[in-house]
C-alpha cells in the first residue's frame, strides 16, 4: 500500500483461521459473563457459539465453554487476555479437529405434519440420540444431540417432514479418558 | 461482638491502612456520606479538583511519580463518566489507579434514578476488575482487593461502585491480609534456563540493542540501577520508548535516544539492522514498530515482560521471560557476573563494527533543526528549558502533540519517575492536572508541565486547583496557534488541507493566568527566553508560561505510514542537502 494515507501502520499479511473451542472456569459473580464476551468483542474475536452454566454450587464456579475462531496468534492472546480477568481460575483451548475431546450440542425441533411424517422426521433423527419429549396428533417435540454441522444440516434437511421451530444450545466439550484439565 | 462501621467509615480505614496519604475527588450527591466522614480522618487528605478527569489524571500523575497507587473519589453518573477518560488513559499506560464512585442506592439501582448510570458497565473495559459493592460487610474485603489488583503484575486502574445506602449502612471492618495469590494473576515464575539463554544469545551477539520501556520504571527504581548495570557490563547500546524515558541516564553515550514514530535515527536503524533485540518492559506499540512485517527482519528477539498476553502479540518473539523486571534482571546480573567476568572489554571487539554503524547514523544528527534569531523555535524552548533546570531535580508532564515530541527528544531524563505523559491513549489535557498530583506528591520539587496551547485549554480549570493548594507548578506552553501534530500530518499525508487545526479565538494566557490569580509569562523572542525562564523558575506560585514559537515548525525525524525503520524522514536541513529525495515525502 505505496498511497496509503493512514499515519498508521497497514494491515498485514492474511493467515488461515482455525476453530477452537475454549473453556472457561470463572467465578459465577455478577457480571462475569460480560466481562468474557465483552473481552471478546472489545479486542475483535469472534464468538460462534456460548453455552455457560453453573458446574460447581459449593465453590460457585461456572463452566463457559465458547466456540471461536481465529489465527493462532489471536487464540493465544484470546487464552492470555481470558487468564488476566480476576474471576477466572483456568482456561482451555482445543481445537475442534482434536479427537480426544468430545463436542456435543443439543437441539429441540418441533415438527407439525401428519402422522407419516412424523414418524420420518423421527427416522431422521436417529443418529443422533432422538427423544420425542412431547407429541400430539399433529406435532411433536425431538431432542436430539450431535455435533454443530450435523445440526446445520438436519434443520435444513427436516424443512420437508414439517420441522417449524428449532432452538439449540451452544457445544460443551470433556476430554476423553481419565484425564481431566488442571 | 466486633465494633460496627458504616460504609463510609470503612472505605477511609481502608484508605489509613493502605497507607494513602492523598485522594483527589469531586463530591456530589450519592457520594456525601463518604465526604461526611472526611472530618474524623486526618492523615488523608483531599485535594478538590475542578473536574472528575483531572482528579484522575492528577491520581496519575500522582502514582506515575511516587510507585504508589493514586486514589480518586468522585459521585455517580456524571462523575463515574467523566473519570472514564482518565481510567482508559492509566490502562493504556499500565498506571495504578483505584476509583471509587458514589452511586445511587440500591433500591434504585436500574430505574434511571437522577445521576445514576451503569458505571461497572461503563468502565469494565477500561479498568483491571471493578466491583459494585452490594453488602456492607463485602466492603472492606473489595476495597483491599481493589489495591491489591490494581498493584498487582502489570499495574492499572481499579474501581470500586458504592451505593449510598451501604454508604450509611453498619457493618464489619476486615483488615488487610494477602490470603493468596490472586487466582495466579501475579506471574514471576520464569526459570533459570530462560537467563541462561538469554545470557547465550547476549554473548553470541554482533549487533545487539536494548529496547527498554515502561516496565522497568513500573517495577521501582530499584529496576532501573539493575537496568544501568547491565548496559554497563555488556557494552550494549540502549534505547528506550516514550515511557521508559529516565530509566537510562539519557546523556550517557551508550544512549541511542528513543525510537519509534518519532525517535532518532540511529535508534530506529539500530532497531532495523540489529542482530539481538533485548526488549525489557516494552510492548511493541505501533508507534514503535512501524509496519510489523518488516520490523527488525535480521533479529533473534527477547521480550521481558510481566504480563504474558504482552509477549506474541504484536511481534513473534524467540526467547519470552514472564517476570517482573526487577527479579529478572536481578536473576541475569547474578548469573551474568558468574560466568562472563569482564564482558565489556572482552567482548568489545565483537561488536566494535557495530558501534561505528551507529556513530555513522549518529553523525547524521537528526534531531538537529534550523534555529532562527527572529522566533522562537519550539525545540529551542525545550533546550534552554532543560539546561536552566537540568541541575534541579525536575519532574516533567507533557500534554499530547508536538511539543510532547519534542519534549521527549530534547530533554534529558536521567531519573525514573521523573517523565509522566499519556503514551498509550495520547490524552490532550492530561498534563496539568498530573502536573497537580505530582506536586502533591513531591512539594518542595519543581514541576513543570510542557504543554501546547490546544491541549492545556482542554483541562485550564485545574490552575484553580493549584492556586487553591498553593501548587507552584509551571506550564510551559509551546503557544503556535495550532493543533501542532495535526497541523503536520495535515501538511504532510493531506495535501496541506489545514482543516479545524487553527484555533482562531485563542485566550491571552497571561491574563487568564491573572485571572487564575496565579503569574502569567510571555516570550516572543529567543533573545528574551532565558530570561522570562529564569523569572518563571524563581517564582513560587503557579506559573503560566506563553511561549510564542514557530507555527510552522515540524517534527522530525518522522517515521511516515506503513514503514519500516530504516525509512525514515529527517529534518528540514537534512532534506537541503538531497539526502532523501522528495520522492519520500511522497510515499508517506
Amino acid at each position: 500500500m505505496a498511497n496509503s494515507k493512514s499515519a498508521y501502520s497497514t494491515a498485514g499479511k492474511k493467515q488461515k483461521l482455525d476453530t477452537h473451542i475454549i473453556v472457561v472456569w470463572v467465578d459465577n459473580e455478577a457480571g462475569v459473563l460480560a466481562r468474557v464476551v465483552g473481552l471478546f468483542s472489545g479486542r475483535g474475536y469472534n464468538i460462534e457459539s456460548l453455552a455457560v452454566a453453573e458446574v460447581d454450587q459449593k465453590q460457585n464456579i461456572s463452566r463457559i465453554t465458547i466456540v471461536t475462531t481465529g489465527t493462532p496468534q489471536v487464540v493465544d492472546q484470546i487464552k492470555l487476555q481470558l487468564k488476566k480477568l480476576v474471576p477466572v481460575h483456568k482456561v482451555a483451548d482445543f481445537k475442534r479437529e482434536d479427537k480426544n475431546v468430545i463436542f456435543k450440542e443439543m437441539a429441540l425441533f418441533k415438527f407439525v405434519a401428519n402422522n407419516g411424517k412424523l414418524n420420518k422426521a423421527f427416522e431422521a433423527c436417529k443418529n443422533f440420540n432422538p427423544v420425542i419429549l412431547d407429541k400430539t396428533n399433529k406435532s411433536n417435540v425431538i431432542q436430539i444431540t450431535a455435533l454443530r454441522r450435523e445440526i446445520d444440516s438436519m434443520s435444513k434437511n427436516l424443512k420437508k417432514f414439517g420441522l417449524v421451530s428449532v432452538s439449540r444450545t451452544g457445544a460443551v466439550a470433556m476430554t476423553r479418558g481419565s484425564e481431566i484439565f488442571k | 461482638m466486633p465494633k460496627l462501621y458504616s460504609g463510609a467509615e470503612i472505605v477511609f480505614k481502608c484508605l489509613e491502612d493502605q497507607n494513602v496519604s492523598h485522594i483527589f475527588g469531586y463530591p456530589g450527591g450519592a457520594v456525601l456520606p463518604i465526604y461526611d466522614e472526611l472530618k474524623n480522618f486526618n492523615s488523608v487528605k483531599h485535594i478538590l479538583v475542578r473536574h472528575e478527569q483531572g482528579a484522575g489524571h492528577a491520581a496519575e500523575g500522582y502514582a506515575r511519580s511516587t510507585g504508589k497507587p493514586g486514589v480518586l473519589l468522585v459521585t455517580s453518573g456524571p462523575g463515574a463518566t467523566n473519570a472514564v477518560t482518565a481510567l482508559t488513559d492509566a490502562y493504556m499506560d499500565s498506571v495504578p489507579l483505584v476509583c471509587i464512585t458514589g452511586q445511587v442506592p440500591t433500591h434504585l439501582i436500574g430505574t434511571d434514578a437522577f445521576q445514576e448510570c451503569d458505571t461497572t458497565g461503563i468502565t469494565r473495559p477500561c479498568t483491571k476488575h471493578n466491583w459494585l459493592v452490594k453488602d456492607v460487610n463485602d466492603l472492606a474485603e473489595v476495597m483491599h482487593k481493589a489495591f491489591e489488583v490494581a498493584t498487582t503484575g502489570r499495574p492499572g486502574p481499579v474501581l470500586v461502585d458504592i451505593p449510598k445506602d451501604i454508604q450509611f449502612q453498619k457493618g464489619k471492618y476486615k483488615n488487610f491480609m494477602k490470603i493468596k495469590k490472586l487466582n495466579g494473576k501475579s506471574h514471576d515464575n520464569f526459570s533459570q534456563k530462560n537467563i541462561d539463554e538469554l545470557i547465550k544469545l547476549i554473548s553470541k551477539a554482533k549487533k545487539p540493542i536494548f529496547y527498554t520501556g515502561g516496565g522497568v520504571i513500573n517495577s521501582g527504581p530499584k529496576a532501573s540501577e539493575l537496568l544501568r548495570e547491565l548496559v554497563y557490563v555488556t557494552g550494549f547500546p540502549i534505547t528506550s520508548t516514550l515511557q521508559g524515558l529516565g530509566c537510562f541516564p539519557a546523556d550517557d553515550n551508550q544512549f541511542l535516544g528513543m525510537l519509534g514514530m518519532h525517535g532518532t535515527y540511529e535508534a530506529n536503524n539500530a532497531m532495523y539492522s540489529c542482530d539481538l533485540m533485548i526488549n525489557v518492559g516494552a510492548r511493541f506499540d505501533d508507534r514503535i514498530t512501524g509496519k510489523i512485517d518488516e520490523f527488525s527482519p535480521k533479529s533473534k528477539k527477547v521480550h521481558i515482560d510481566i504480563d504474558p498476553s504482552s509477549i506474541n502479540k504484536n511481534v513473534k518473539v524467540d526467547l519470552a521471560i514472564v517476570g517482573d523486571i526487577k527479579s529478572v534482571l536481578t536473576s541475569t546480573l547474578k548469573t551474568f557476573k558468574k560466568s562472563k567476568n569482564n564482558f565489556s572489554k572482552s567482548n568489545k571487539h565483537q561488536i566494535s563494527n557495530w558501534w561505528e554503524q551507529i556513530q555513522k547514523w549518529r553523525s547524521k544528527r537528526s534531531l538537529d533543526y534550523i534555529g532562527s534569531e527572529e522566533t522562537i523555535k519550539p525545540q529551542y524552548a525545550i533546550e534552554r528549558l532543560y539546561e536552566l533546570t537540568k541541575d534541579k531535580d525536575t519532574y516533567i508532564t507533557t500534554e499530547v502533540g508536538q511539543h510532547q515530541m519534542w519534549a521527549a527528544q530534547h530533554y534529558k531524563f536521567n531519573k525514573p519517575n521523573r517523565w509522566m505523559t499519556s503514551g498509550g491513549l495520547g490524552t490532550m489535557g492530561y498534563g496539568l492536572p498530573a502536573a497537580v498530583g505530582v506536586q502533591i506528591a513531591h512539594p518542595k520539587k519543581l514541576v513543570i508541565d510542557i504543554a501546547g496551547e490546544a491541549s492545556v485549554l482542554m483541562t485550564m480549570q485545574e490552575m484553580s486547583t493549584a492556586v487553591q493548594y498553593n501548587l507552584p507548578i509551571k506550564i510551559f506552553i509551546l503557544n503556535n496557534e495550532y493543533m501542532g501534530m495535526v497541523r503536520q500530518w495535515q501538511e504532510l499525508l493531506h495535501d496541506k488541507n489545514y482543516s479545524e487545526s487553527y484555533t482562531a479565538a485563542l485566550p491571552d494566557f497571561v491574563k487568564m493566568a491573572e485571572a487564575y490569580g496565579c503569574v502569567g509569562i510571555r516570550a516572543k523572542t529567543p533573545e528574551e527566553l532565558d530570561d522570562k525562564i529564569i523569572e518563571m523558575l524563581n517564582t513560587d506560585r503557579p506559573v503560566i508560561f506563553d511561549c510564542l514559537v514557530d507555527k510552522q515548525e515540524n517534527c522530525f525525524p518522522m517515521i511516515p505510514s506503513g514503514k519500516p525503520h530504516n525509512q525514515m524522514l529527517l529534518g528540514p536541513k537534512d532534506q537541503k542537502e538531497k539526502k532523501i529525495t522528495g520522492k519520500g515525502r511522497t510515499l508517506v
